[in-house]
């Protein structure tokens, strides 16, 4: 009576969102990022065997020196070894980096799917955050630093929490969207409580715009945190970061470059690769860009 | 039918046209060696469901197929003897609008968001003729007239967004035909529109044939459509022509086993099923009511009545439709019979439990009894969850054991005429029509009391239609069940349906037996529905006219066509 | 279109005062009390008590919220912390530079990035498109005073065209005035370009795959007339949309700037309020900031019903 055939032809199943991530791994460009953010955790995480010395280690009669054999990158104006300090301060940029996309995401998420499920809470949450948009990220940061005591603890909330409404906007826009999808209907109908329509059907909608906001989060986190530290108003000094780096070097701009230009090449590498790599899982990703030829 | 002119040469002829897709080694064929004429007056239907490759023939007429992805490989498409395909982009520009037309399927994006439609028709006289302003707005208005458009100074004025769809298309057909071009192209372009829309469209289309004697060739699925329109017909499928000729000769005589097959699943306006009145009432629905009010900060937002004081009753074991244009209300009362909405006012009875006004966890435990099946079947399953554990969710929600369900589901899918293995597969590994008999699927295997269809078979190609109209009618003489069917179509509701009731901005007009609905309508709109629908004239299945079906009927030569 | 504007506007008013619950509980949580960051460490508690009575902290914080803004709504800004001087009076001062600046560098952003994103979308796929692309990439990514840092030792340094840091004001003299204006805005401007171009570029195609721009073509229309006729009408929301973002921006990056080219101006106030902990004028400068992004999205708004003729209700 019912006449249809039989399925589909065998094809192993695969779940669309690997393939997507598969997707993004092409081109060189992408791959060249990929080595170099790989590159540079392993740096990060391995500085003390990659022949350096003690980044804090003062040594007034070596001040200013410029390159050589015992100091690969010369020396700052406190003595101390730049090529050591760069090493290490790559570990400072990608606890930064990665903190701020944790905390940011995490709550952003948290927020945004309250935000987008129940009406009573919206209003209220969207005016806080337009409120938070409109106070410029860098003051407020600044701001928040100032008041709080400069730590690096201290400077990862104070990056995050400018970065919050714009994840927040996305999940509750995504959330929203989602809500009138006919599969999120057909869960409703088939008895499904609320909080699992949620977890098992709305979120994941999520997933693909998160990661490629997180992208943008990192790059933007260690662009933030080197343009704080460089006007002093971020990490403390002692620490070794990149914008510390830079901001010392200033100083002795004229005489040698090198001390704000080698910490400023590798920022602009780091956030460089991770933009590209951002730019790609967008392209991947986004569904908007399957239907332009 | 219209006034032809077959003796004289043809307008176009499309000969061995091939299309392929890609580039270089990866190029595959699209539409290969397709051919056939129009003359000036005649109207050509090309027929063929989803992928047959009709969009890409029109489009290659006129020169607009996007570049890079699709190109002409082989072929002459001539219009007045001039090859197009090996035209320079110059001269086809100058042949666009002015010897060749187009008029697209989507009213809706089909114009400039940003600028007046008077100023969009009056951009095809500025590309072609050096007339003057003045004399220019003169031809528009005349145009404006002419497509029968009212108050055609504010329109001319207007933006496109200040028009219905209706409208719209009429714009398009403006700026397609203000110019008198010898061949017109249309894609579809009454897909989108109403059924009493597309009545007047496809009658101001013949009358701006006939006066000026355009040669027309018509793209559309629907072989209603066709019957009252064309001349001749070219059949597609899967990029080839399967079958080509005169419009009589493909009704009621056609080759090939795939135009038969075509065209005796095309639904006519024949009702088939009495009404069952002795069955006991499952749901009820008395004066209904749904407004939406936009809530605004200052002053009072728009207030829209969706539905007004509905009221009609279904019977075990009974399919009853719901039928109406776009604004009727049809989809607002499934949605509040299934509560995804809350309604207004008045009651939504459940074998006599009011499911209006029920608390949220009480109204969970009835929705094992009320199921539903969407429109839109790329977008009803999950796409990241396979389709056995998008099944079995019903199922569990209610204590179900996962081993019972799985076993349940396996039972449904062979219902619904699929295999079990597709429990481990994903969505979009399965076509349209194979995603629809999915969701059936989870909605039968809760043991539905009532199962609301909301235009379950509108996205559907017309053969599959029809077999899922088949499986809904085999699911409900298997279960017993209820069937709420929301249509825009008549003729699709005369397949199935027991009762009809017809809704027009938000209230029932008419309500009553198929047979006496469809047979002896009482009120105007219903009516006019009647009138609107194409085809009606023609009874595809027995591939002959329906006053003949009716006249062996009487004359006892022919079953009834009527099924229990 | 009134009622539009006036919604908008209303709608403002309820961002606005959250702005000012956000900085007002900014002060008033900071870790340590604000009479003994104000008094110094060593104060004896009778010169504590004088100082919470005069800043009015012994009151009930809601109390204090509303005359804070009682006076705020009056134009009492405060005075500094450090130098006595009212806090109105420094912003006046220095308002100046950091509008030059930020004019010079929206404006010539605009000017190179609006032509250069259509022109990618125009080409695209092709070299040119790809080269700006990439370069686009790397021009935000770049921090700015990097790129401040390079230019001042490529056209200060090494080649002497231009004078290294500093500002004058306009009454000094135009060429002098826009000399030193030059690499700050360069340098500002790099990043607000890139992102800008590649905002059109994208809008570009996008609207270019329309339907409505396949009935153009369906009307014998030329590409060229259809880019310029059609598509850039309907891209231009997108568009201004992201220049009154870059604008909103553009504050974090004067901050930046000014401090780099030794610029007098209200970014380098921030930072020297920063540091010195002068809570009054960093106050201020955060509402004053975040009036002006209000503003800017107001005439944003405004814009769009002027473009778009269904965003008029």
């Amino acid at each position: 009576m019912s006449s249809s055939p039989a399925v589909a032809a065998p094809v192993a199943p695969a779940s669309p969102l690997l393939a997507q991530l598969k997707q993004t791994l092409r081109g060189w460009p992408v791959i060249a990022a990929i080595v170099v953010i790989v590159a540079l955790v392993l740096v990060a995480i391995c500085a003390p065997l990659l022949g350096t010395s003690d980044p804090g280690l003062i040594d007034a009669s070596q001040r200013l020196k410029p390159i050589s054999a015992a100091h690969w990158l010369g020396t700052d104006a406190f003595g101390r070894d730049v090529y050591s300090r760069v090493l290490y301060g790559a570990r400072i940029s990608l606890t930064v980096g990665l903190g701020t996309v944790v905390i940011a995401l995490s709550l952003g998420l948290l927020i945004g799917v309250v935000a987008g499920y129940f009406r009573w809470a919206d209003a209220i949450i969207m005016r806080v955050m337009d409120g938070l948009m409109a106070i410029p990220g860098i003051l407020l940061a600044i701001a928040l630093v100032s008041l709080s005591g400069a730590s690096l603890f201290t400077v990862l909330i104070a990056i995050a929490i400018p970065e919050i409404p714009r994840v927040v906007r996305m999940v509750r826009s995504v959330m929203l969207s989602v809500r009138t999808e006919s599969f999120v209907e057909a869960a409703t109908i088939l008895g499904t409580r609320v909080p699992l329509v949620m977890w098992r059907h709305m979120m994941p909608s999520t997933l693909a715009p998160l990661i490629v906001q997180g992208t943008y989060i990192f790059a933007s986190a260690i662009l933030t945190e080197a343009i704080l530290s460089f006007l002093g108003a971020g990490i403390p000094p002692e620490t070794p970061s990149w914008g510390n780096a830079m901001a010392e070097g200033r100083v002795y701009f004229m005489l040698l470059p090198g001390l704000v230009l080698y910490p400023g090449v590798l920022v602009s590498l780091t956030v460089l690769s991770v933009n590209v790599l951002g730019d790609a899982l967008r392209d991947a990703l986004d569904p908007r860009m399957a239907k332009r030829v | 039918m219209t006034q032809t002119n077959s003796s004289s040469a043809p307008v176009l002829s499309v000969r061995g046209l091939t299309v392929q897709a890609g580039h270089g080694a990866a190029m595959r064929q699209v539409v290969g060696n397709i051919s056939f004429d129009v003359h000036p007056g005649e109207t050509v239907c090309i027929v063929g469901e989803s992928g047959s490759g009709k969009s890409v023939t029109s489009f290659s007429i006129m020169g607009l197929l996007p570049k890079g992805s699709l190109t002409p490989t082989a072929g002459q498409i001539l219009i007045d003897g001039e090859d197009l395909l090996t035209a320079t982009e110059h001269r086809l520009r100058q042949l666009r609008a002015s010897k060749v037309a187009m008029v697209f399927q989507e009213p809706m994006t089909a114009l400039n968001p940003v600028q007046r439609v008077g100023d969009q028709v009056d951009e095809v006289l500025r590309l072609h003729t050096p007339l003057g302003a003045g004399e220019r707005r003169k031809q528009v208005l005349a145009m404006l007239a002419s497509v029968h458009l009212p108050d055609i100074e504010r329109i001319y004025a207007s933006f496109p967004h200040q028009l219905s769809g209706g409208q719209r298309q009429r714009i398009v057909i403006a700026m397609a035909l203000i110019l008198k071009p010898r061949v017109l192209i249309c894609d579809e372009p009454t897909t989108a529109l109403d059924v009493t829309t597309q009545k007047q469209i496809l009658t101001l289309i013949r009358e701006l044939q006939q006066d000026q004697q355009t040669a027309v060739v018509f793209i559309t699925h629907d072989f209603g459509v066709v019957s009252e329109i064309a001349d001749r017909i070219v059949v597609m499928n899967k990029g080839a022509v399967v079958e080509t000729g005169s419009r009589d000769t493909i009704l009621a005589n056609p080759a090939e086993a795939y135009t038969r097959m075509l065209v005796s699943s095309v639904p006519s306006l024949i009702p088939r099923h009495r009404a069952l009145h002795d069955a006991e009432k499952v749901l009820e629905v008395v004066k209904l009511e749904k407004v939406f009010e936009e809530k605004r900060m200052f002053g009072k937002g728009r207030r829209v009545v969706a539905a007004n004081a509905v009221t009609f009753a279904i019977r075990r074991g009974e399919i009853l439709g719901v039928v109406g244009e776009s604004g009727s209300g049809k989809s607002t009362v499934a949605r509040c019979v299934v509560k995804l909405i809350e309604p207004s006012g008045g009651n939504v009875l459940f074998k006599r439990k009011d499911l209006a006004g029920l608390p949220a966890r009480e109204m969970r435990q009835m929705r094992q009894r009320v199921q539903f099946v969407f429109q839109d079947p790329y977008r009803s399953l999950n796409p990241r969850r396979t389709v056995g554990d998008s099944l079995i969710e019903g199922l569990i929600n209610f204590g179900t054991s996962r081993e019972a369900a799985l076993e349940a589901v396996t039972r449904a899918l062979v219902l619904v005429g699929m295999t079990p293995d597709a429990m481990q597969r994903y969505p979009h590994q399965f076509s349209g029509g194979q995603r629809q008999r999915l969701c059936i699927a989870r909605a039968v295997v809760m043991e539905p009391d009532v199962l609301v269809a909301d235009e379950a078979v509108s996205a559907l190609d017309v053969s599959v239609q029809a077999q899922v109209l088949d499986l809904l009618e085999e699911i409900r003489q298997r279960t017993g069940v209820a069937i709420l069917f929301i249509t825009h179509d008549l003729r699709v509701a005369a397949q199935i349906c027991n009762t009809i009731v017809v809704m027009r901005r938000g209230e029932v007009v008419e309500a009553g037996d198929a047979m006496s609905v469809l047979g002896d309508p009482q009120h105007e709109y219903t009516r006019a529905l009647i009138d609107a629908a194409p085809g009606r004239e023609w009874d595809f299945q027995n591939f002959r006219p329906v006053a003949e079906s009716l006249s062996l009927a009487a004359a006892g030569s022919a079953p009834p066509i009527v099924v229990a | 279109m009134p009622g539009f504007l006036l919604r908008r506007l209303l709608a403002a008013i309820p961002v606005l005062v959250m702005v000012a619950v956000i900085v007002f509980s900014l002060l008033r949580l900071s870790a340590g009390d604000p009479a003994m960051i104000l008094a110094g460490d060593g104060a004896t508690p009778e010169q504590l008590d004088n100082v919470r009575r005069a800043m009015g902290l012994d009151k009930p914080i809601v109390e204090q919220f509303f005359s804070w803004s009682w006076r705020l709504l009056h134009g009492d800004v405060g005075t500094s912390l450090i130098s006595g001087l009212p806090v109105s009076q420094l912003i006046g001062d220095r308002f100046g530079p950091s509008l030059a600046l930020s004019i010079s560098t929206i404006v010539l952003a605009v000017m190179v990035a609006v032509p250069l994103g259509i022109l990618a979308a125009w080409q695209q796929g092709k070299p040119l498109d790809r080269m700006v692309m990439a370069v686009s990439v790397v021009g935000f990514s770049v921090p700015v005073f990097i790129i401040g840092y390079v230019l001042i030792l490529v056209f200060a340094r090494w080649l002497g065209w231009l004078p290294v840091q500093g500002y004058q004001p306009l009454s000094n003299g135009f060429w002098v005035f826009a000399q030193r204006l030059i690499l700050p805005t360069l340098a500002l401007s790099t990043a607000y370009i890139a992102l800008i171009a590649r905002i059109v570029r994208t809008s570009v195609i996008e609207v270019m795959g329309e339907d409505f721009i396949r009935t153009a073509r369906a009307k014998g229309m030329g590409e060229t007339a259809v880019l310029i006729r059609h598509a850039l009408g309907n891209a231009a929301v997108p568009i201004v949309t992201i220049i009154g973002v870059s604008i909103a921006m553009l504050i974090g990056g004067v901050v930046v700037t000014e401090s780099v080219f030794n610029i007098p101006g209200l970014g380098r106030l921030v930072l020297e309020a920063v540091l010195a902990r002068d809570y009054p004028i960093i106050q201020a400068l955060i509402l004053l900031f975040s009036l002006i992004y209000v503003l800017i999205n107001l005439v944003i708004d405004m814009l769009y019903s002027v473009l778009d003729p269904r965003i008029r209700y």
